[in-house]
């Protein structure tokens, strides 16, 4: 089951391991970007167990008048697909009349919707039609497709197609994938520094997706995007290999792999980014004293345990037992892999039960892992850091690397306080 | 195909982990996708337990449907018999896994494993938790305590200890079960009857087998334990009482039907030194709370006690009631009439906001979707059922039976409301910087509705929304709930929509703005109107306008608002 995988791997201890998982689905990314994309809706066609899963991902909290919601079917909808199209039809243009402001709608494919085969890229098509000028796109957040992050995935690839032309001669740079604002605006002005135009997929309105052209090369800002990357060079961009923006030194070489495609001079370069780097150092110091010689141990849950385990590793001083993760992308992560410590034990996929056994066995400082296994570990005295958060902070760029290191330190700092 | 954002019950299936997972020596393989293990966190963020539930999920993908999906599950199941050595295994499917009809029940009989395997049929697209916790408790007693096969009702009978019972009901993740039952067995012990076994909270699949050796059975909660409790009755001669002592005078039935039943007496018991309610009650300070209107929503258990409780026992007058619980409807419904309403049976939310908003109670009981509606509207609210969040499985000892369970609901019920000086008060002095219009309870802390925001009465951002949280809530809700703590979710927010979802445009501000303003406002009569405290202001905008509605009264003048004053009495 578990065969050792060699060769490609650059000196890291990489084995595949199938059986049962403990992830969220990619339904879950909704949670963010709905808030990212600020005009747009997402409505789930699913179950009961999928509004089930948002609303506990989720929390209750934004209670507001979030922009995404789920079309639950019943047996009735089982029974014929037909009625299924007209009942969905009904659906969003019930919901598109009550809010005027949605100007990109996506239906979200879920499980059921998919075993059942409702053909939503038909329905979204048709929906575009009746409805414009509102956008109806679709893509699947489903469980047996997508885990987690690969929801965001599926869904800037969906924006792919119809993202405008640029035009010729347009020399600007794309950032793919779905920062914080305050990242982002960060991220602009040091290109703007480095005299880089860039444009942000997603943009943070329907009418603002970006330009592309044939040609314009890519960074990706997540390590989740394979699908998207696809779609990208599918439509001819080119995509310039790089370290993931975690940390000052993963910060640095995503903007060099940027500045040295556009030919920026290392003076300016170096100039660019010396502010940054010399506050991202200053902030780090505290936390390494907290991180370094702690042994880490990572459930697999985002895609961004490669670069985080990384950063912990270079930055930070820290022991990595094991990198779990729930798929590897060898081409993104070429650049990541090549800077993990030789002999880290990186496994793709997952069995739970194993992967528990193994975590108890080797006692680590430190376990970071999904919202349902923190507290079981915390009762079995393991300290952990719930992975999710990772998502939900601003934590890319010189400016956010401290905050990022505090997050893996607070739990090990809480624990040193508490003395019952 | 129904339209929703939040839901009150999770699919079946989480019914039946919320049975296994207050069990011990139980386990649930359950054949679904990777996603469904989110089911987890309920448990252990929740409620926070210290262990996983004792669930194995099949994680199925889509490369595997085009292969062997009934394999994975039988080697799933295997594993797990191996690794966890249950006394007895649960088999089923959720919804995705029952769309590709694996049959869970046969494959894992075909495994011959050495202990009972009850495979449980779920039909995720029709029915909702409450009934899936209800058959799969049912399943279990059915199929470890069957029906003797030649009944000899004498015998059996005769051999029983009349003062021996079961307590059926309390589950996992259940609204104060815990402290509930703490609360009972108190009660129990006073009058002498003995509790064989409590289940499903806490009991093993031999402990479920020994059930037949009680007299009779105690149903806490109709909505898990009456299934069971009925095929006790009728395989095993058991009769069962199903009175949830929550209020003194429940309480009080309670004792004299488990006393009956035992033969015991109920005399000592039927008061307990500790009880306080009736006292407080009485107390002048109480006058205040009398004819409080409150708006009471939950599952049909605690929805119709709270109801009771409010009415007899606190002199609150009760004037919403409903459930989301569809199979208890009669109840509600039954209870409703006492109150001269009629109940709401809704598992919308937006219709039981529209519902509350109608209402305009002083007080709103009920689940956590209440909870951020009352929020939102400016109301006072308690928790009093599930959904609930991490912050309504407190630390402390919090029960709602018995006579400590009334204490509790006395305080829970008393505490967010304006205290009766500080109200009369904020009546007379409308315009000292204090007690200005807008005020909310002082002992609350922060204002619910800070002054700036009364008038903007749009629909609320998150941004705004964490602002008008009560403060006991933001910290224990932040706990949990990443996305509260998220700043993400703050820089994305800059624009919520002002539209909302009843498509009334307004209507969102906290207690002010009516749904349809069509009347007149003359300015001394608006002025005056921002002299009422907020928490009854916008009932009586709603009043004033009716009334002049009704006249044809064109232009609301100081006249027209004291002549609804005196019209709609209070």
């Amino acid at each position: 089951m578990n065969a050792p995988v060699p060769a490609e791997t650059c000196g890291i201890d990489l084995v595949r391991e199938r059986g049962q998982r403990a992830v969220f689905c990619g339904l879950t990314g909704i949670v963010w970007l709905h808030r990212k994309i600020q005009d747009a809706f997402f409505l789930v066609v699913g179950s009961r167990t999928c509004a089930h899963l948002i609303q506990s991902a989720a929390g209750v909290m934004i209670f507001a008048e979030p922009r995404f919601a789920t079309a639950i079917l019943d047996e009735r909808d089982l029974a014929g697909i037909a009625d299924a199209e007209a009942e969905l039809d009904a659906a969003v243009e019930r919901l598109v009349a009550r809010r005027p402001d949605i100007r990109l709608l996506f239906l979200v494919g879920s499980c059921p919707s998919e075993v059942i085969k409702l053909d939503l890229t038909r329905a979204a098509f048709r929906l575009s039609r009746r409805l414009a000028p509102v956008r109806v796109l679709t893509y699947s957040g489903s469980g047996i497709e997508t885990t987690f992050t690969e929801g965001e995935d599926a869904c800037l690839a969906a924006l792919v197609p119809d993202l405008p032309e640029a035009d010729e001669g347009d020399g600007a740079l794309l950032v793919a994938g779905a920062l914080g604002d305050v990242v982002e605006d960060q991220f602009a002005r040091l290109f703007a520094d480095l005299g880089i135009p860039v444009r942000f997929l997603p943009g943070r309105r329907a009418e603002a997706m970006p330009a592309i052209r044939p040609g314009m090369p890519y960074l990706l800002a997540q390590p989740f995007l394979a699908g998207t990357a696809r779609a990208l060079d599918g439509r001819g961009l080119h995509h310039l290999p790089a370290p993931f923006p975690l940390g000052a030194e993963g910060t640095t070489g995503w903007l060099r792999a940027a500045s040295e495609a556009f030919g920026v001079a290392p003076e300016r370069f170096a100039a660019a980014t010396e502010a940054g780097r010399r506050r991202a150092a200053t902030a780090l110091v505290p936390h390494r004293a907290a991180l370094a010689g702690r042994r880490i141990f990572f459930f697999p849950d985002s895609q961004l345990e490669v670069p985080l385990a990384r950063f912990l590793a270079r930055e930070m001083g820290a022991e990595i037992v094991e990198v779990g993760t729930p798929y590897l992308h060898r081409g993104h992560l070429a650049e990541e892999i090549a800077c993990l410590p030789v002999g880290t034990r990186v496994v793709e996929g997952q069995s739970l039960d194993d992967q528990m056994d193994r975590a108890r066995a080797a006692r680590p400082d430190l376990s970071v892992c999904g919202l349902g296994l923190a507290n079981p570990l915390e009762a079995e005295g393991l300290a952990t850091k719930w992975s999710i958060e990772l998502l939900f902070t601003p934590v890319q760029g010189y400016e956010q690397a401290g905050d990022l290191a505090e997050l893996f330190a607070r739990p090990l700092r809480r624990r040193a306080l508490l003395e019952v | 195909m129904q339209l929703t954002l939040w839901t009150y019950e999770g699919p079946p299936h989480i019914g039946a982990m919320r049975v296994a997972t207050a069990m011990r020596g139980l386990h649930y393989v359950l054949h679904a996708p990777q996603g469904d293990t989110y089911a987890d966190l309920l448990f252990t963020m929740i409620e926070r337990r210290d262990a996983r539930p004792p669930v194995t999920y099949t994680t199925f993908r889509a490369e595997d449907l085009g292969r062997d999906t009934a394999e994975l599950f039988k080697q799933a199941c295997a594993e797990a018999y191996a690794r966890f050595r249950p006394q007895a295994m649960i088999v089923g499917a959720s919804c995705t896994a029952e769309l590709i009809q694996d049959d869970p029940g046969g494959l894992a009989r075909a495994l011959g494993l050495p202990v009972p395997v009850i495979p449980l049929e779920l039909p995720a697209y029709q029915k909702k938790e409450n009934w899936g916790a209800s058959e799969t408790f049912y399943r279990l007693v059915r199929a470890l305590a069957p029906a003797p096969v030649a009944p000899a009702p004498g015998t059996s009978q005769g051999a029983r200890d009349p003062r021996l019972c079961n307590i059926l009901g309390p589950t996992a993740l259940g609204f104060r079960h815990r402290d509930d039952l703490v609360e009972v067995r108190r009660l129990l012990a006073r009058l002498g009857v003995g509790v064989n076994v409590v289940a499903p909270l806490g009991a093993s699949p031999a402990d479920l087998a020994r059930l037949p050796e009680a007299a009779f059975n105690l149903v806490l909660y109709p909505e898990t334990g009456r299934a069971a409790a009925q095929y006790l009755e009728t395989a095993h001669g058991q009769p069962f009482v199903e009175i949830p002592p929550i209020g003194v005078g429940a309480t009080r039935r309670f004792v004299e039907a488990v006393a009956e039943r035992a033969g015991v007496a109920a005399g000592p018991v039927l008061d307990d030194p500790g009880s306080r309610l009736p006292w407080y009650a009485r107390s002048v300070d109480s006058t205040y709370l009398t004819g409080k209107r409150v708006f009471v929503f939950g599952d049909a258990t605690h929805a119709v006690a709270l109801a009771r409780l409010a009415a007899r026992e606190i002199g609150f007058r009760v004037v919403g009631l409903g459930t989301y619980e569809r199979g208890f409807a009669r109840e509600v419904r039954a209870e409703a009439a006492l109150h001269g309403i009629e109940a709401l049976v809704a598992d919308d939310y937006l219709e039981v906001e529209a519902a509350i908003q109608a209402a305009s109670p002083d007080l709103v009981l009920g689940t956590q979707m209440e909870r951020h509606v009352a929020k939102r509207l400016g109301l006072p609210c308690a928790v009093i059922s599930a959904p609930a969040h991490v912050q309504d499985y407190p630390a402390r000892h919090a029960p709602l039976m018995g006579f400590e369970g009334a204490n509790v609901l006395f305080d829970t019920l008393v505490h967010p409301l304006m205290m009766g000086l500080e109200e009369h008060l904020l009546g007379l002095f409308r315009e000292d910087r204090e007690f200005h219009a807008e005020a909310a309870p002082s002992h609350l802390g922060a204002s619910t509705v800070p002054p700036s925001m009364q008038d903007e009465a749009r629909a609320p951002s998150p941004d705004r929304e964490r602002v008008g949280v009560r403060v006991e809530n933001a910290q224990d809700e932040a706990a949990t709930d990443p996305l509260h703590r998220r700043d993400l979710s703050v820089e994305f927010s800059s624009l919520t929509p002002a539209l909302s979802r009843t498509g009334e445009g307004a209507g969102r501000g906290p207690g002010d703005r009516p749904a349809a303003t069509t009347a007149i406002w003359a300015p001394d009569a608006e002025r005056e109107l921002k002299k009422i405290p907020f928490f009854v202001r916008s009932r009586a905008r709603t009043n004033t306008e009716t009334f002049a509605r009704e006249r044809s009264i064109p232009l609301i003048t100081l006249e027209t608002l004291y002549d609804a004053k005196a019209h709609f009495g209070r």
